[in-house]
């Protein structure tokens, strides 16, 4: 087997991503900032976010991480920035039970979108928190501030 | 022919297995190490013949349990060359004995004002017990510096150490930058301003021939788990005098004299820190693992380490992009190869490894400080034993290759 399974772990979008990270630096104007650890190896990501009317208004993420975390991050930002805080909260719980290797409904997955093919992780136990770290940031984030109604 | 130390390799079946598709070539042995069959055996025979519980009770099951547990103990003891056996306390593992020595004779020794003097080296628990002590104690946490090479700096150390240092506390080996620190020429800086030494034997004791007395450590430290033995098992040495002065750590049955209501004695040593059931199986599991190393000897284990590490670091080296952490010259180095690639994170690295059947490890270590010292986040690290094959050193370093390989066509 060999290198070969990598391919599914490695897809180009990915690789793009990992690459290319879209949406990486600071937010100013933030409603709030969350910062977690991958205990493990010490990769640290910081994910803002600026809530307005009940939805994602931006979204940002700066740190430092192996592949699958940055690229994880990068994608992340793409697919929920404009989501309504709590349809971006199922979608967070969506991409969690996709990359423990659960099946989600084809809504979900559409919304998911290019995200979704990081769910090939699941057959990569030692790396799912890498793919989880900055989609937990952004939960942690919507906990604390998801329900602030400041405009 | 290529079958590890003395044909080995045959008494752990666990390394022949395929994984993801390929031989497992298993690299990780500074984490922990995989357990021959003869330690397995004398784990089983121990639970099928003489299992119960030690030092309580007439019967004889109970007189068996504990001569053997006792037994191990000597085995310990002549192992490291300790001069009594009531130096020796079983502990969980390396941390625990660490843990204890820092809550029980640092909180004694050290007070306000005086110095801890630690590495840059140093994994997490020899460094965070030690922060709970200056805290508590108002002292000084103070870090021996690291040449280019990543060796100890010796001028370093003896700048550090001064007249106000209390506790001196080493690595023996490092499980990163793959040194052995001269711990005898410590202890003896230390003394001479009267602080005591203490050293982390977990990366060495399975490696080398350690003589607690020669190198005059006041306590050392290490996990029967990285010396072929099973987890759940470690060892505490201490001076006998100093294991005198110290107090026990946990409190409960066994290690009482006697028990009145309001308060109680402590029995002689070494039980007084071994508080409850202790781990009896692992104590024998450690014996016949030291019954192992002692048959192949170790000299012979060290020396077909060194062998092993000549072999595999001059080929890391000439791999573009790799950078290897700790001493590029092979006979300063261990079989702990901590090492980066270029634009990969170690991760990455890790994952391709293992689709190629090499286990190594990949993350910071244990060992945050130095990370920043050595200003990466993580590293990936592959650490030799003796059972490990020169053919498998060719296949770590032809799947560093290939691994490069796929990422440049990758990304680029
Ligand atoms: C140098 C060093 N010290 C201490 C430890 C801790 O050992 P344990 O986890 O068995 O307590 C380790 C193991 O990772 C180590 O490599």
């Amino acid at each position: 087997m060999g290198l070969a399974k990598l391919n599914q772990l490695y897809r180009e979008v990915i690789l793009d991503h990992a690459q290319h990270p879209r949406n990486r630096g600071e937010l100013t104007n933030a409603s709030g900032v969350v910062e977690l650890r991958n205990p493990t190896c010490g990769d640290v990501i910081n994910v803002a976010a600026q809530l307005k009317d009940g939805k994602i208004a931006a979204l940002k993420f700066t740190g430092s991480g192996c592949t699958i975390s940055q690229a994880s991050a990068s994608l992340m930002t793409t697919v929920l920035v404009n989501q309504p805080v709590q349809r971006a909260r199922e979608l967070i719980m969506a991409f969690s039970h996709l990359i423990s290797g659960e099946t989600i409904s084809d809504q979900d997955d559409d919304d998911l979108g290019d995200a979704a093919l990081v769910g090939s992780v699941a057959e990569f136990p030692a790396r799912i928190k890498c793919a989880a770290l900055a989609w937990h940031a952004l939960d942690e984030l919507l906990d604390q501030k998801g329900d602030d109604h400041h405009d | 022919m290529d079958k590890g130390l003395n044909e080995s390799r045959k008494d752990f079946p666990i390394l022949d297995q395929q994984v993801n598709g390929e031989p497992l070539v298993y690299l990780d042995n500074a984490a922990t190490t995989q357990k021959p069959n003869q330690v397995l055996t004398a784990i089983l025979n121990y639970y099928q013949a003489d299992n119960a519980n030690v030092h309580r009770g007439v019967h004889t099951l109970a007189e068996r349990a504990t001569d053997r547990y006792e037994a191990a103990r000597d085995k310990v003891a002549a192992f490291i060359n300790a001069a009594s056996r009531k130096s020796i306390v079983y502990t969980r593992s390396t941390t625990e004995a660490l843990n204890w020595v820092a809550a029980s004779f640092g909180n004694l020794v050290v007070n306000e004002g005086d110095e801890i003097v630690i590495s840059q080296l140093e994994h997490h628990s020899n460094i965070v017990p030690w922060q709970q002590v200056a805290q508590k104690r108002h002292a000084t946490l103070k870090y021996i510096d690291l040449t280019k090479d990543g060796e100890l700096d010796m001028a370093s150390a003896k700048r550090q150490i001064t007249d106000k240092t209390k506790i001196v506390s080493i690595a023996h080996a490092a499980n990163v930058m793959g040194v052995v620190n001269p711990i005898k020429e410590l202890a003896a800086i230390a003394h001479q301003h009267g602080a005591y030494m203490i050293a982390d034997g977990a990366q060495a004791v399975p490696h080398m021939k350690v003589d607690v007395q020669d190198l005059d450590v006041d306590f050392y430290a290490f996990s029967g788990h990285k010396m072929l033995a099973p987890t759940g098992i470690g060892v505490l040495y201490g001076k006998q005098d100093l294991l005198e002065m110290m107090p026990p750590a946990q409190f409960g049955g066994e290690m009482i004299d006697f028990v009145h209501h309001q308060d109680a004695s402590w029995t002689q040593l070494p039980w007084k820190f071994e508080a409850g059931t202790p781990n009896i199986s692992g104590a024998i599991g450690l014996a016949s693992a030291i019954d192992y190393l002692n048959q192949l000897g170790m000299a012979n284990v060290q020396a077909y380490e060194r062998e092993i590490v000549a072999y595999t670091l001059p080929k890391l080296l000439s791999i573009d992009g790799l950078t290897l952490y700790g001493p590029s010259d092979p006979n300063k180095h261990t079989g702990v190869m901590a090492f980066n690639l270029a634009g990969l994170h170690p991760h990455d690295v890790a994952t391709g490894l293992d689709m190629e059947g090499v286990a190594v490890r990949a993350g910071h270590h244990c060992a945050q400080p130095l990370m920043d010292y050595l200003n990466v986040t993580a590293t990936a690290r592959a650490s030799f034993y003796f059972y490990n094959t020169f053919a498998e050193a060719d296949k770590l370093v032809e799947a560093i290759t290939a691994v490069k390989e796929f990422f440049a066509d990758g990304i680029s």
